[in-house]
């Protein structure tokens, strides 16, 4: 080999107990690669990644940079390796400027110097790459896409060549998306290496020169992205047959469900509702996209039964609500799936069978004269853990051991359970992998089917274009339009979202 | 390198429920050893004395039983209370609260006799719910410091129960701040001849058995669990947080109550000054001992009650001050909590690679 590959991974093997999360994993980045890192939970994308980034150290295999052998045992050998990493969730100081977060770490020289020293290389990353910043911006008043710019801008500052971005596309919008793939092909073509990891299928496509697929510790298959593959084929190469998507029928409309009239919200620093409108019928689902932070919390909130609405009309099944409480909502045939699925859905240290019948315990079904039936219980529980496919070492087990598919699973199978009139569904498969996304899809549609009615809020816009019959867009506590997915596109839902345009 | 790390546990397996408590308590031992040696005796007559004198007759085993009494009501309800994350530090208000409207009712002459005993169980517990309530309201609905409170109620009533004895409750025969004694019929059964074992320690296994009849098979129960567990969870779920940690703090102050009535019915006939010796402070020892199981209480309780008892036989044998009995009960609450966090992570020695 006449030059040697910017970064060589060879044989990586590491062990957690009885897991085998790498086994024998080679993998090459070479000058100018953008690489796609692709494969379901637990595959072992993340451990590939903290070996490379020093968070853990392998129990064998070898790891070359530029054809030196190095040895990474911390994430501060890594940068001294030239291997930088932007992790999902940042790791910033809101209170502080951009200027300052940049130079936490930076040591060795004195203040002044350091702020010049940074403040020119911030102006050199900007021409190379387009990586616009202003240093003397709150990091807390930036938003996600430009946290994420700063995330990146601070890995090259202290001289990354390996760019490594962990799911870096989950928050954004396709207008920030785009920017970051603009910034990320620049890197390539000045001699860097950008390893991509995503769930996004179409984004992998879009970006990356090379993908190599991880199946339970071990590479399952490398393939050049040059135009010969096919999304469908990655989702197959990744989950075998499981993963074919879901086919949606016509809609057949049914009674209207929710019918919201002028809904508006109070809440102290959280953006509040300013005067929603809304109607959805029965098999029909309806997307709600947006970017984090312009009201779709507290829509779901208010549907779920959380937070009482300040004013406004809130009907469902054609009746006004009674009384804003979870309770109520229930009984009125709403099933709700929240956002944070073990936060606020699950309850972390209890059996799984508790959690399965929380929301109805009083009811006659699971206890009578306030004790309860274990028995049905328990076998309500076995019915639904059967039904769904939730890998669980039995109903008794500590819900928080459960992988994240398979809590959305135990979530799903509680409020299905109930045939609810309207499902209110937020972040549904957020950190699932394909085959778990594709089944909680399957399941919405399957309720569709059978005249329910979903609200479905979601930042994947692959997904509400999947599945939405009509999406409605918000920017700061109101709809922006309300699209006909016949008719909606990326570049327009998107422009909504930044809250360009609409009708409203 | 090597190094120690911790590690989360995916589960707790059963038996950690049996070994944890008992390597607190042993190493709470050999931690207090050293007092011991400070005080010039020695370490191994001290603990067997300590230990081994409130066993060793039927009589001091019968006494011991006596001691667990009011100790079982207070670990229950702090156990009850600590499962809903009701910090509830006032059973010992709430167990002179349920003391004295047991003195109060016992000493009634108007009521018929065969009522004082039962009135007295329900009005103490009565009391006790009625004092834990008020700092339960204060949280649930102006977000007030639940611990801040029902600790510093505690205060509130020892000195208005001390003030309302120095007046017009004191006992005019015998002159001191000690209320008028109850009436005979106001007694507790006495259940075993010839020994100090009443009625209170039968109510207490019984307490014991229905907290845990409670937590495992009622509405309530799972909701206490919930609520304590996963507060926003429980809210999502429609339980009524507030109502449960009200009916929480009723059953909690029932029941520390419940160890006031049995210190008077059954033991001192009346209220005064030393009635309680720190009881609803040693209950929370005893519930984190247990690790808030209700039926784990009742050997913890024992355990304390061994001690307390056992203190003063040591201390007229080998010299060290009772309050050695005191240390040790402070710092088996010190190593329980620090053994409980082995009960979420586990110590894992770890070698990283030389290849």
């Amino acid at each position: 080999m006449e030059n040697p590959s910017l970064l060589e991974m060879r044989g990586i093997s590491k062990r957690f107990g009885n897991v085998r999360a790498n086994d024998g994993v080679d993998l090459t980045l070479d000058d100018g690669d953008i690489l796609g890192l692709l494969g379901e939970n637990g595959a072992g994308k993340t451990t590939l990644m903290n070996i490379l980034f020093g968070v853990y150290t392998p129990d064998s295999g070898r790891i070359a940079i530029a054809g030196r052998p190095v040895h990474i045992r911390s994430s501060s050998d890594a940068l001294a390796h030239g291997v930088g990493m932007v992790h999902q969730h940042f790791h910033l100081v809101a209170r502080h400027t951009v200027l300052e977060n940049l130079m936490v770490g930076q040591s060795g020289r004195g203040i002044r110097l350091d702020r010049n020293f940074i403040l020119q290389r911030m102006r050199e990353i900007e021409q190379r790459f387009g990586l616009h910043l202003v240093p003397s911006a709150r990091v807390g008043d930036l938003t996600i896409g430009e946290q994420q710019r700063l995330e990146i801008v601070k890995a090259l500052i202290r001289g990354a060549r390996i760019l490594i971005l962990d799911e870096p596309t989950a928050a954004l919008t396709p207008q920030e998306t785009e920017g970051l793939f603009t910034a990320l092909r620049a890197m390539a073509s000045q001699n860097m290496g950008v390893i991509f990891i995503s769930h996004k299928l179409n984004e992998v496509m879009t970006i990356t020169h090379r993908v190599v697929i991880l199946q339970q510790g071990k590479v399952a298959a490398e393939v050049l992205n040059d135009g010969s593959i096919s999304q469908q084929r990655l989702a197959e190469l990744m989950c075998g047959q499981e993963c074919s998507p879901p086919s949606k029928s016509s809609a057949r409309l049914g009674a209207v469900r929710l019918r919201m009239e002028n809904l508006q919200t109070q809440g102290g620093a959280r953006p509040s509702l300013k005067g929603v409108c809304l109607k959805i019928r029965g098999g029909e689902i309806l997307g709600i996209a947006g970017v984090s932070g312009n009201g779709q919390s507290e829509l779901a909130d208010v549907i779920a039964g959380m937070l009482p609405p300040a004013g406004g009309i809130l009907e469902i099944n054609g009746k006004p609500v009674p009384r804003f409480t979870p309770r109520c909502m229930q009984a009125l045939g709403v099933g709700r799936i929240p956002e944070d699925r073990m936060g606020t859905g699950l309850i972390s240290a209890l059996p799984l069978s508790s959690c399965m019948v929380l929301p109805r315990i009083q009811e006659h079904h699971f206890s009578r004269y306030g004790f309860l039936k274990h028995a049905a219980i328990r076998r309500f529980a076995d019915q639904q853990i059967e039904s769904f496919g939730i890998k669980a070492a039995g109903n008794q087990v500590r819900t928080g051991t459960l992988s994240g598919g398979n809590l959305q699973k135990a979530l799903l199978a509680r409020e299905l359970a109930w045939n609810p009139t309207l499902l209110l569904a937020a972040q549904p498969t957020r950190g699932l992998d394909v085959a778990a996304a594709r089944f909680v899809h399957q399941r919405f549609l399957d309720l569709r089917d059978r005249d329910g009615a979903i609200v479905l809020i979601s930042e994947d816009l692959e997904e509400l274009f999947a599945l939405s019959d009509r999406i409605a867009v918000m920017y700061e506590g109101r709809i922006m339009d309300i699209l006909d997915i016949q008719t909606a596109t990326v570049a327009n839902v998107g422009l909504l979202m930044a809250g360009v345009g609409g009708a409203a | 390198m090597n190094g120690i790390r911790l590690e989360l546990r995916t589960h707790a397996p059963w038996w950690l429920n049996l070994v944890l408590p008992l390597a607190a308590i042993g190493l709470t031992l050999v931690l207090c050893s050293g007092l011991i040696v400070l005080a010039g005796a020695n370490v191994f007559t001290a603990y067997t004395k300590l230990f081994l004198s409130s066993l060793s007759t039927p009589f001091n085993l019968v006494e011991t039983v006596v001691k667990a009494t009011p100790l079982v009501f207070t670990g229950l309800a702090v156990t009850v209370a600590f499962r809903a994350q009701f910090w509830n530090i006032g059973a010992e208000g709430q167990l002179l609260a349920g003391a004295m409207a047991a003195a109060f009712i016992g000493a009634r002459e108007a009521l018929p006799a065969w009522s004082l005993v039962p009135l007295m169980i329900l009005g103490g517990a009565l009391a006790g719910s009625i004092w834990a309530l008020l700092p339960a309201v204060l949280k649930t609905r102006y977000k007030v410091d639940d611990v801040v409170t029902t600790l510093l109620l505690n205060f509130v009533l020892y000195y208005g129960m001390m003030a309302l004895l120095d007046g017009p409750w004191k006992d005019p025969l015998s002159g001191y701040p000690d209320s008028p004694d109850i009436r005979t019929a106001a007694e507790f059964p006495i259940l075993l001849r010839a020994t100090r074992l009443h009625l209170g320690a039968l109510l207490a296994a019984a307490a014991a058995v229905a907290v845990w009849l409670m937590m495992r098979h009622t509405t309530l129960g799972f909701e206490i669990s919930a609520v304590g567990e996963n507060l926003k969870a429980s809210r999502y779920a429609g339980i009524n947080i507030g109502a449960v940690i009200l009916l929480t703090a009723t059953t909690s102050g029932a029941l520390a109550g419940l160890a006031g009535v049995g210190e008077v019915g059954g033991i001192h006939f009346q209220v005064m000054s030393g009635l309680s010796p720190g009881y609803g402070y040693t209950g929370i020892v005893i519930a984190m001992l247990a690790r808030l199981n209700p039926i784990g209480v009742v050997p913890a309780a024992i355990f304390f009650a061994v001690i307390i008892t056992g203190a003063e036989a040591m201390s007229r044998a080998t010299g060290v001050p009772v309050f050695l009995a005191d240390v040790i009960q402070g710092m088996s609450l010190i190593t329980m909590l620090a053994a409980l966090m082995l009960t979420q992570y586990r110590i894992r020695v770890n070698r990283t690679d030389h290849e």
